[in-house]
């Protein structure tokens, strides 16, 4: 018989493992909350940096992982440290013993509505990120009118923000923003769209490229300073308010639309469930890596490893190669050596 | 604008206001500013609502004015605010009600501070042995005297002879709310409904039958900022923040303005006479400016006091237009008598805003 | 009118909905790389006029952006170039000056 393994989150780290595992001839056994595989990609439209839609990604890593044992909305009731592994209890009363357990369970997106001076589900036409990833997948959204003449993006929303609770950069904002306002601006050629940022985080294999071309063929401003404040007017358009700090002035615009974009954050519920079988969780409440150069994958207790958002903000290429590296670790770890 | 979204941070910002046994603290300014607004205080808690509201005349200044005019060091503040908090502890009481905003945010900073610095509560409690031998115990509950209005709203909505809506065509009143900075923009957990989207007003005027507009420029400062308007050479900077607000607020066709702050309202009504007269601009209705009113006054009127008793001819912007609207009777030739019936003499008529 | 010894301060924000930028925007059409600019101030730290005269690409560019009147700036560069030799976004700074200019004859 084949060995177990237990993926906790069905999101693409743990999709990824499970590929990999079946691969390596063991059997995985996914547990996701939800009633679907992918997590936050699977909600996503299009992947930067070659725009590729991100539902293939999904189907890909599904069609993979048919063999696999996979549990939907199941929760993790429990998991007991045995001599030699765990028993993983889950809410519909099975129980699995295994010797390895892969935390693949990520992060969750910042709930904007508490940066309360951005006024997400306050007016009419904020939305986040992810909203307007949804709005690209067809979802309805009348927050976005059909003809908008300015858009605005906020970078940096309970990112880099200690008053949040979070020190931590979401690393994949930036770029998202500048290929959400591409994305935009090809449906809305009209629209003036304008970026506000502190810092341009755009690190990745091809982002510059489309930084330069979001300036250049699309006429994309950006601004340097966070928005500070937005209003509503009596049009119901959004009045936004910002340094513009390479001009050392106060600075304002009315918009019909603004996107901010939601960091990622720790799960609080992972933090409290790690300290039941005691596992380290870091400073920025992610769950804590033995270390962060070498041993990514592997977590302060034998037999548990990680992959993926659950220890810190990651791209989705970064996510998926340390899903490889943790089946990898895992079967070496099952092998004794 | 989604009311159920603000409802919902309204609910993440509620205080706890104990309903009875207040001590209560006046302001420096209000008296000569709004002259019947504390008096109203004491008249509706006491004789309307019948709650216990002590005051002593040996409370003074909490020194806030003077320590946000940078001419008073935080500690000399601090052994002032000792002192009021030593008259409330020798009275009984442990509910201390401020009337004024920034002592309110003068009481809470000093809280704060004292709850980061425990050796400084401890210095200034020797200090004011020293000078006065005095001792004091913290209040147990802290209130901005809107803070109560707020409490007992709908008690007063209940006795309520009249209600903020237009007699003519049955709307509620457009009415914009302003909120004292002080108030919670340094302690959001401290104000009713948080500092961006404060419910202490919102809920006095809906609960009496008016209709809140929010505007963008709603969470900006009148521009009072003490040093702004108390040095002349800076007075500019205050009225220019003032005149802000109306610029965002012209579009609304808001019909009055309430307030919870000692300077807001009297800048608020009084600047509009000076943006009339440099611009030429009036942004009521037929050349007439928004009434502003403290939410004192509002109360008074909404229970039917005489709106002179409430001392509304003492406001730069004509109030009759309002009382017409919401049907409130009143004597014009009354205007300009006082309490006592003597004739308090007549303002001369600026040219550009209209008044009466 | 009457004197009160203080006026209406003038408001130093920038209006966005009011800057206008037609400007900017005809001098994208004949100087497309102006739009690449990233503010880096390579331009304004090399420049030989900036330390004297406050010239500086990045403002120019900046203020055009902004519906600022730049010409107080434009009339100190002397066109030697260096600015174009430090773009790392390769603006043809030269040219964008110079089709600047003619925009203002």
């Amino acid at each position: 018989m084949k060995e177990n393994v237990v993926i906790i989150g069905g999101g693409i780290a743990g999709m990824e493992a499970a590929r990999q595992l079946l691969l390596l001839g063991y059997t995985p056994i996914i547990v996701e909350k939800k009633d679907h595989l992918g997590g936050h990609v699977a909600r996503w439209h299009k992947l930067f940096p070659d725009m590729a839609p991100a539902g293939d990604l999904v189907r890909r890593l599904s069609e993979a992982i048919s063999e696999a044992n996979i549990f939907l909305e199941t929760r993790i009731t429990s998991i007991n440290r045995l001599s030699n592994g765990y028993v993983v209890m889950l809410s519909n009363g099975v129980s699995i013993p295994c010797r390895a357990v892969l935390g693949a369970s990520g992060f969750r997106l910042f709930d904007a509505s508490k940066k309360e001076e951005y006024g997400y589900g306050v007016y009419n036409h904020v939305i986040t990120n992810s909203d307007l990833e949804a709005w690209f997948n067809g979802a309805e959204d009348p927050r976005i009118v059909a003809d908008p003449k300015a858009v605005g993006f906020v970078h940096c929303v309970g990112s880099r923000d200690l008053k949040a609770g979070n020190s931590q950069c979401s690393k994949v904002c930036c770029m998202t923003a500048v290929k959400q306002a591409i994305e935009l601006k090809e449906r809305f050629p009209d629209a003036r769209i304008y970026c506000f940022y502190m810092d341009l985080r755009l690190f990745g294999k091809k982002y510059e490229d489309f930084y330069i071309n979001a300036q250049q063929e699309y006429g994309i401003q950006f601004i340097r300073g966070r928005v500070s404040e937005v209003g509503e007017t009596a049009e119901e358009r959004l009045q936004v308010k910002a340094e513009d700090t390479l001009s050392g002035k106060p600075l304002k615009v009315q918009l019909d639309l603004l996107v901010l974009m939601s960091g990622m954050v720790c799960n609080p519920e992972v933090a409290e469930f790690a300290r039941t079988i005691r596992l380290d969780v870091d400073s920025d409440g992610f769950l804590k890596s033995l270390d962060n150069v070498g041993g990514i994958n592997r977590s302060n207790q034998p037999g548990f490893f990680y992959a993926g958002a659950c220890t810190g903000t990651k791209t989705v290429p970064e996510t998926l190669a340390e899903a490889r590296a943790a089946a990898l670790d895992i079967h070496r770890y099952l092998l004794g050596k | 604008m989604i009311y159920e979204g603000k409802q919902k941070i309204w609910k993440d910002y509620q205080k706890e206001i104990p309903d009875d046994h207040w001590y209560f603290v006046r302001s420096c300014i209000r008296q000569n500013f709004f002259p019947a607004s504390e008096r109203m205080f004491t008249e509706i808690t006491r004789n309307v609502l019948g709650k216990d509201v002590y005051e002593t005349p040996y409370h003074t200044t909490c020194g806030g004015i003077a320590y946000h005019c940078d001419t008073l060091p935080q500690e000399t503040a601090m052994t002032i605010v000792a002192r009021q908090f030593a008259l409330m502890t020798e009275a009984g009481y442990e509910n201390y009600a401020a009337s004024c905003i920034t002592s309110f945010g003068n009481y809470a900073e000093v809280l704060e501070t004292w709850h980061e610095f425990p050796e400084l509560e401890a210095r200034i409690r020797e200090q004011l042995w020293k000078a006065t031998r005095r001792e004091f115990k913290k209040p147990k509950y802290l209130a901005h005297t809107s803070d109560l209005i707020y409490h007992w709203r709908n008690q007063i909505a209940e006795k309520a002879k009249f209600r903020l809506v237009d007699k003519d065509t049955g709307e509620p009143l457009r009415i914009a709310e302003h909120i004292g900075c002080h108030y919670a923009k340094m302690f959001p957990s401290k104000g009713v409904g948080g500092a961006e989207y404060p419910y202490v007003l919102t809920g006095m005027v809906e609960s009496w039958g008016g209709q809140i507009i929010d505007y963008p420029e709603r969470r900006h400062c009148c521009g009072y900022g003490f040093r702004q308007y108390h040095v002349k050479a800076n007075r500019g900077y205050c009225v220019s923040n003032t005149h802000k607000k109306f610029e965002s607020m012209e579009p609304y066709g808001i019909q009055a303005i309430v307030t919870n702050c000692p300077g807001c309202p009297y800048f608020m009504d009084r600047w509009q006479y000076f943006i009339a007269e440099q611009t030429g601009k009036t942004y009521g209705k037929d050349g007439f400016g928004i009434p502003v009113l403290t939410y004192e006054e509002l109360a008074g009127l909404v229970l039917g006091y005489d709106p002179w008793d409430l001392g509304l001819q003492l406001h730069q912007v004509a109030v009759e237009p309002l009382l017409d609207r919401i049907g409130i009777p009143y004597d014009p030739k009354a205007k300009y008598l006082g309490v006592n019936k003597e004739d308090l003499l007549r303002p001369s008529l600026p040219q550009t805003l209209k008044c009466f | 009118m009457m004197d009160f010894g203080f006026k209406l301060s003038k408001s130093a924000t920038i209006d966005l909905d009011r800057a206008g930028t037609e400007r900017y925007e005809k001098l994208c059409a004949l100087s497309p790389d102006a739009r690449t600019c990233m503010a880096c101030g390579s331009c304004s730290a090399t420049c030989t006029a900036a330390s004297f005269s406050g010239m500086s690409v990045r403002k120019v560019i900046l203020g055009l952006q902004r519906g600022q009147d730049v010409r107080p700036l434009l009339s100190a560069c002397m066109l030697c170039g260096k600015c174009t030799l430090v773009c790392p976004r390769g603006i043809n700074t030269r040219r964008l000056i110079l089709n600047l200019s003619k925009s203002y004859d």
